[in-house]
Parts: structure tokens; C-alpha cells; sequence
């Protein structure tokens, strides 16, 4: 009698733990009234760096995007960048030219040389985009999403395609944190299941039975209510959305004998401690994940 | 006031009194301490828990936090295995004490003021005090080894059965003093960081450095104190179960001498890393963990031999049936070797994957994922360790028929439960996708809280049961106040 028991348990447990996802399952539509094409202004100064408060001083003013790259936003780069060969189709992937980077020998330093790299790959179900052969486009609500599934050479191309840049780490912290205090997140000392899209922070994105924690439209957490669901107003001191959660954001520092590439800002798939503004991440410049994506910076006209 | 005295009496000067205070005090701290993370932090158990408590949790002293729980956790594993090397190994009575006075006043300190300090706003003094803690373990620790001094007559080993030099001197307390003295070397690449404070060094965990391709020789030290400590706590305990188990013959003989060469190459290899030798340390590390396992292998192989060898003494040719059912008759005697044996599928064999295919697998991915795999792998290595001296101290406290059955299967099935769950959680992206794992997270982690969830409530009832039995005039507290574990090693 006990053995069939325990077999119709381990059988149980098999197949929830292998059911399938719908990765297209429809997302949730809002619109969140904050306008992806905004910039901040981030004006020259000190500021307190890190978990241990290092005062760094920048030396000039510069423009961040206030939310991150949207979906939207990026397949209009992607169908321009085809159109134009900057960027091309190599069979599952679309790839585009990167200069290379000084290799140094250091030990698990990849070689990364002058030639075409992945910028996002075709046929991953968990893209926010499709592709249709020859137009690409943001899958059904995904609009104003963050970009993500993109690698740190997609983020890198498309910053530079107008000529702007990937911030630097100094660059992207200060724009969480702000100059006056050392707060650990962008909106303050502590964090709640309102402020941001993290693991198991009960957004009405997640549905942790299936495909688990999914992002949020940018600019989410801005202090309004969607559909009864209350979000805490979550900008930064120079009202930037998003840098705590949601995804990722790759930035643009090389680090030598390091082939790495560093994000911050956790994500909709880590816990708190990953959203405090000094924590890292890295991926090789080639990963690419849906719970990564990037804003850029450029210079004050 | 005679009958208080008496209790304290057991619980602060009994081998076994003091064994049972330090596994309280520890399964306290975890239990208060685990509600702080994982699940229970996700089901909002963590709130009220810090709320009801009055700690204050500051973000930018996370890592802080956590360090100073991890070492009130370890001192006390270090104090239970002192008491048990100062109760299994003959010295002189005033080694013993001092030992045992001291690491017990050290292990107590350390944790309550560590933790006071680290959770309740930081009282400089508190921390003052939580140093203090750890200075007498360290002075416990250099006392031990002078107890431990094996090149002395009185020590030598008179039965050839036992691993011995031709001049008489005890290989086995050799292994011991190796492994004590070491670890007192080894705690200074921790103390001396840790003294840095304020001049420079800052706190950091090793996982979310470890990808950072230069570190301070600061970093690199305490990378190497927090692999060379747990190494050697595990090596200690694999000789204390050899002791109980009276580990003798042909493999202990060479059982021994391994265990010794691979205690000092282990050493030397980790101690490396924070010179110029880095380059090579890892190579010094595999040579000398390589001799360490294969010590603790022939422990296994010698008692499973004797386990099956005495289960089928009444069988003219026992078949494979019977020598398994030998084997496992009592669990806890095969338990503690079946976890190391375990220990290989869940740690070991994990860590040399990730070494062999590191670049090729491992680094394509997010260093936060290297970092999850990072700290399971420790983690099921101290739980590992944890569950190994639980099934030692089930024997210590004399459990017999059904209840040790009950806790000994209970202690290695949930444990191994949670634990398998955890090394396939570690390794979940070798073969699912970060968008479809979901499903499979979610079971694992059901298999996780089962399994450590339930192994607690299972030491939370004995640790009742203890209490309770502390409120009897005749209870068997009462009996283990005069037992040494020398008087309990297996026949």
C-alpha cells in the first residue's frame, strides 16, 4: 500500500516541476504616463559611491534616460540597423560589428577581438520581439517594456547608433542614488513590495505557478494605482524610473584583463539585496537574458 | 539552590551538558536567524520576526550581518568538537578544563554579542565584547593543540592495530594535533583582515568578488580563511567519528598518514593563496584534499565493513539482501559515513565540475547565478557537517529501538531531501532556461523547506525533550554528568 503512495508522489512531484511554460501568456497592458523618450539631467558634483560611501566627484553634467530602452523603442533600431547593414542576420542571431578589446592574458579573460558579435538572438521564446523574416516587432503588449534578451553588444550599438553612450558605473550610480545622502536605494532607506518589481514582490506580473516573475512596463512604480494594484513613487532624486528591479542594466565600463561585462540594479528574478544601488552583476558582453536590458547616457548639449 | 547548581553543574562542566548547550544555542540562532531570509522572508515572516525583536537591519551592513552569524554558528560547532576531542583523547586535566573554560565562555560571547551587536544597532561595546569571544577560542584553540602534543610517551599508541610510528607515537592524535594547529594558523587569515577594519579593508563576501580578476592579498586571505575553516571542521569531525567508531586495522594504518599529509598540503595550498604561490595554490589544494578524502573513504569502507560483518554474524553466507539490511540496521552508525559519502554527490563533485568546466559552462553565465551556486555549495557543505555531529550526538545521548531509528532515518532522509534539491537548484541552468524554470524552482524549493524545515522540528522536539528532562530530579541529565565519550567508543 505504501509503495504506490510514494510512487504517485514522486510522479506528482515530476510533473509539476517539469509542467510547461506559456511563454506567451498576454501581459498585463498599462500605461504608466511616463514618457520613454525623456531625459534627466545629472549635474556635475560629488556624490557618495558604493556600500562603504566613497565620495567620487564627476566632473560634468550629463543626460540619462529616464526609464529604460523599451521594446518599442528597440525594434525601430533593430529595423533601421537591418536596413542600413549595420547590423545583419547570422542564421539564429542578428549580429553587428564591435572593434574588439585589449586582451591582457589574465586568468578566465576571454579573447574578445574586432569582429561581429550577437546583439539579440532570433529564435528565443522569451524574447519581447518577433521576427518575421524581415521586419522585427514588439510582440503583442510588450510595447513599453524594457528591452531585454538584448546583449551588452546590443545595448552598446544601440547607445551608439545616436551617438550616445552606455553610462559608465559612477555614471549609472549616481543617477540611482543621487548626491545629497547614501541611501541604499534610489527612492530611500527601505524597500517595499510597492516600490519595485523583484522576486516574489507580488506585482501583478508574476505568477509564480508558471513562467514566474516577468518585468514591468517602465515607469511602473511611479505612485499610481493599475487596476486596484498601489505602487509606491519609486524615481530616483533626478527622477529616473526603474533603477531598482525590473531588469538589469548593462553599462559600459571595460574593466581590463576582465572580458566581462557589469549590470546593476537587480532585477524582477533577484531579492532586495540585489536592488541596492552598489551591488553588481556581471554576464559576458555576448549573454543576453530576459532579465537584462540598458538606458543609455549622452553628454549636455 | 542545590538542585540549580547541580544543573548547571551538567550543563557547563559535563562533556555531555555542554555538548547539549552549544547544540541549543545553536539550533536557537538558526531557528530565530533563518526566519531573516529565503521563504520566510518571502512569506513575510521576516517583517514581523524583526519587528517583534526590535532589530535594526541596515541594508549597507548586509554582509556585516551575515558574517558575524555565520561565525557565532562556527564557534559553536568548534566548541562542540573541542569537547568532544577533550573528552575522546587523553591529556592532562588542566589542558582539559582550560580548554573547555575558555571556549565555552568564547563561543557564548562570541555569539551573543556578535549577534547583539551585528542585528540590535551596532554597541561598539557589544562588539568589543563578540572580539573578546573569539580571543579566548583562539587562546582555547593554542591550549588544545599543547594538549594535543603527540611526541610524548605517555601518548604513544601500545596496540599495533592503530596506525603508530615504529617508536610508538599515535598517528591518529598526530592527524589530530595536525588538524588543531592548523586551524589555529588558519584563523589568523581571518583575524588579521578583520583587524584592518577602518584602515582600509572593507566587508565583502566571497561570492561577489569572485569573478574580479585582481583582489587585495586582504581578500584573498579571508577567501582562503573561510575554505581552508570549513575544510578543516569537516576533517575534524571525520577523525572524532573515526575515534567513536574505533577505527583500527590495516586502513587505518594507512587512513592515517593520508589524513595527515592531506591536512598539511591542504594547508599550505590554502594559506597560498594569499601569496605569491596564488598561481599554483590550486594545484596544492587538489593534492592535498585528494589524500583527505581518501582518509575518510577507508574510515567508511572499514566501518561499513564491520556494520555488515556484525549484522550477519548469525548467517552462515549472508546474501546481498542481508549484508544491506546489515548495513543499515542502525543509522546512526551509517549515517555519519553515509554523509560523507553523500557530501561528494552534493559538494565535492560539484565543486571539481564547476573547477574543470568553469570557463566553458560556468562563466557563459551571470555572475549571480555563480554566486547561487557558490553559496549552496557551502551551505550544503556546513549542513552536511551539522547533520553528521546530530547523528553522533543521537548516540552520545544514548537513543535506542525505536526512537533511534526514528531520528536517525529522520536526520539523513531529510536532510539528504533538501540537500539533493539544493545541489540540482545550484545546477538548474546546465539543463533550463531562466524563463521556463519556474516550475522546477518551485519544487525544489518545496523539497528544500520540507526537508530543513522538518530536520529542525525533529532536533527542536529532542531539544524539548531535553529541556523537559532538565526538570526531573532523575532524569538523564542526571547520568551523562559523569560520562566521558572515551568510556563510549564501539568496541
Amino acid at each position: 500500500m505504501k509503495r504506490p503512495i510514494l510512487t504517485a508522489l514522486l510522479l506528482a512531484v515530476i510533473l509539476v516541476s517539469c509542467a510547461p511554460v506559456d511563454l506567451n501568456a498576454p501581459v498585463p497592458i498599462y500605461n504608466t504616463g511616463v514618457d520613454p523618450n525623456a531625459w534627466a539631467v545629472i549635474p556635475r558634483g560629488p556624490f557618495l559611491s558604493g556600500q562603504f560611501n566613497d565620495p567620487v566627484t564627476i566632473d560634468y553634467d550629463y543626460q540619462v534616460m529616464v526609464t529604460d530602452v523599451t521594446v518599442e523603442q528597440y525594434v525601430s533600431f533593430l529595423n533601421t540597423a537591418l536596413a542600413d547593414d549595420t547590423l545583419k542576420v547570422d542564421k539564429d542571431k542578428i549580429v553587428g560589428l564591435y572593434p574588439g578589446d585589449m586582451f591582457r592574458g589574465f586568468k578566465h579573460e576571454v579573447r574578445i577581438d574586432a569582429g561581429n558579435y550577437v546583439i539579440v538572438p532570433l529564435k528565443d521564446r522569451a524574447s519581447p520581439f518577433s521576427y518575421d523574416g524581415k521586419t522585427f516587432s514588439a510582440k503583442e503588449g510588450w510595447e513599453n517594456y524594457p528591452m531585454a534578451n538584448v546583449s551588452w553588444f546590443g545595448a552598446w550599438k544601440y547607445c551608439g547608433a545616436s551617438n550616445w553612450r552606455l553610462p559608465s558605473e559612477f555614471e549609472w550610480e549616481k543617477a540611482a542614488r543621487g548626491s545629497a545622502d547614501d541611501r541604499p536605494f534610489p527612492w530611500g532607506r527601505d524597500i517595499t513590495k510597492n516600490n519595485a518589481n523583484f522576486y516574489q514582490s507580488g506585482d501583478p506580473f508574476e505568477n509564480m505557478s508558471t513562467f514566474g516573475s516577468r518585468s514591468s512596463p517602465v515607469g511602473f512604480y511611479n505612485s499610481k494605482s493599475y487596476d486596484g494594484y498601489r505602487t509606491l513613487d519609486s524615481a530616483s532624486p533626478y527622477g529616473l524610473y526603474d533603477m531598482a528591479g525590473n531588469v538589469w542594466q548593462w553599462v559600459g565600463d571595460i574593466l581590463p584583463g576582465f572580458s566581462d561585462r557589469f549590470m546593476h540594479g537587480g532585477s524582477k528574478d533577484t531579492y532586495e539585496k540585489d536592488l541596492r544601488v552598489w551591488v553588481r552583476n556581471s554576464a559576458p558582453p555576448t549573454y543576453y537574458g530576459p532579465g537584462v536590458g540598458f538606458r543609455c547616457v549622452r553628454d549636455t548639449k | 539552590m542545590q538542585s540549580i547548581k547541580e544543573r548547571f553543574q551538567y550543563l557547563f562542566a559535563s562533556t555531555k551538558g555542554l555538548i547539549l548547550t552549544a547544540i541549543a544555542m545553536i539550533a536557537l540562532v538558526t531557528a530565530i536567524f533563518g526566519m531573516l531570509s529565503g521563504p520566510m522572508a518571502e512569506w513575510g515572516v521576516r517583517e514581523v520576526v524583526v519587528r517583534l525583536l526590535g532589530m535594526r537591519l541596515v541594508q549597507a551592513e548586509r554582509e556585516g550581518r551575515i558574517i558575524i552569524l555565520y561565525h557565532s554558528i562556527a564557534m559553536a560547532v568548534i566548541a562542540i568538537e573541542a569537547y568532544m576531542i577533550t573528552s575522546l583523547l587523553k591529556m592532562k586535566g588542566f589542558y582539559r578544563q582550560a580548554v573547555r573554560v575558555l571556549i565555552t565562555a568564547g563561543y557564548i560571547l562570541t555569539m551573543i554579542f556578535g549577534l547583539g551587536f551585528a542585528y540590535w544597532g551596532y554597541n561598539w561595546a557589544f562588539h568589543g565584547l563578540f572580539i573578546t569571544g573569539l580571543s579566548l577560542i583562539f587562546f582555547a584553540g593554542v591550549l588544545l593543540v599543547i594538549a594535543l602534543w603527540p611526541w610524548t610517551k605517555q601518548y604513544n599508541q601500545p596496540d599495533e592495530t592503530y596506525a603508530r610510528t615504529k617508536g610508538g607515537v599515535d598517528m591518529e592524535r598526530v592527524a589530530f594535533f595536525a588538524t588543531a594547529l592548523t586551524t589555529v594558523i588558519s584563523s589568523v587569515f581571518g583575524a588579521i583582515p578583520g583587524s584592518f577594519y577602518g584602515n582600509g579593508f572593507e566587508t565583502f563576501m566571497a561570492q561577489d568578488i569572485i569573478r574580479l580578476p585582481e583582489k587585495t592579498v586582504m581578500q584573498y586571505s579571508v577567501i582562503g580563511h573561510l575554505h581552508i575553516m570549513l575544510a578543516l571542521i569537516a576533517i575534524m569531525i571525520t577523525l572524532l567519528i573515526g575515534r567513536w567508531l574505533n577505527f583500527r586495522g590495516i586502513l587505518h594504518k594507512i587512513a592515517m598518514p593520508l589524513m595527515i599529509l592531506g591536512t598539511v598540503v591542504l594547508n599550505l595550498g590554502v594559506w597560498g593563496v594569499a601569496t605569491p604561490l596564488e598561481p599554483v595554490a590550486h594545484m596544492i589544494i587538489y593534492v592535498g584534499a585528494t589524500p583527505a578524502m581518501l582518509a575518510a573513504l577507508l574510515l567508511l569502507i572499514w566501518e561499513w565493513d564491520q556494520l555488515i560483518r556484525e549484522g550477519t554474524a548469525h548467517v552462515n553466507r549472508p546474501n546481498f539482501g542481508q549484508k544491506i539490511s546489515a548495513l543499515v540496521r542502525d543509522p546512526l552508525r551509517f549515517g555519519p559515513l553515509w554523509q560523507m559519502l553523500f557530501m561528494n554527490f552534493t559538494t565535492s563533485f560539484v565543486g571539481i565540475f564547476m573547477a574543470v568546466r568553469l570557463d566553458a559552462i560556468f562563466r557563459v553565465w551571470p555572475a549571480s547565478e555563480e554566486r547561487i551556486e557558490l553559496t549552496g555549495h557551502w551551505h550544503a557543505l556546513s549542513a552536511i557537517i551539522a547533520t553528521i555531529i546530530l547523528l553522533y550526538y543521537g548516540d552520545i545521548i544514548g537513543l535506542k529501538g525505536r526512537i533511534r531509528q526514528w531520528y536517525g532515518w529522520s536526520m539523513l532522509i531529510l536532510s539528504d531531501i533538501a540537500l539533493a534539491a539544493v545541489t540540482i537548484f545550484e545546477m538548474k541552468r546546465l539543463f533550463i532556461t531562466e524563463a521556463t524554470q519556474q516550475p522546477l524552482v518551485n519544487t525544489l524549493m518545496v523539497l528544500m523547506d520540507f526537508g530543513l524545515g522538518m530536520l529542525l522540528v525533529v532536533l527542536a522536539v529532542l531539544m524539548v525533550w531535553r529541556l523537559l528532562d532538565l526538570f526531573t530530579g532523575k532524569g538523564r541529565w542526571k547520568e551523562e554528568a559523569g560520562q566521558e565519550l572515551s568510556h563510549e567508543v564501539k568496541a
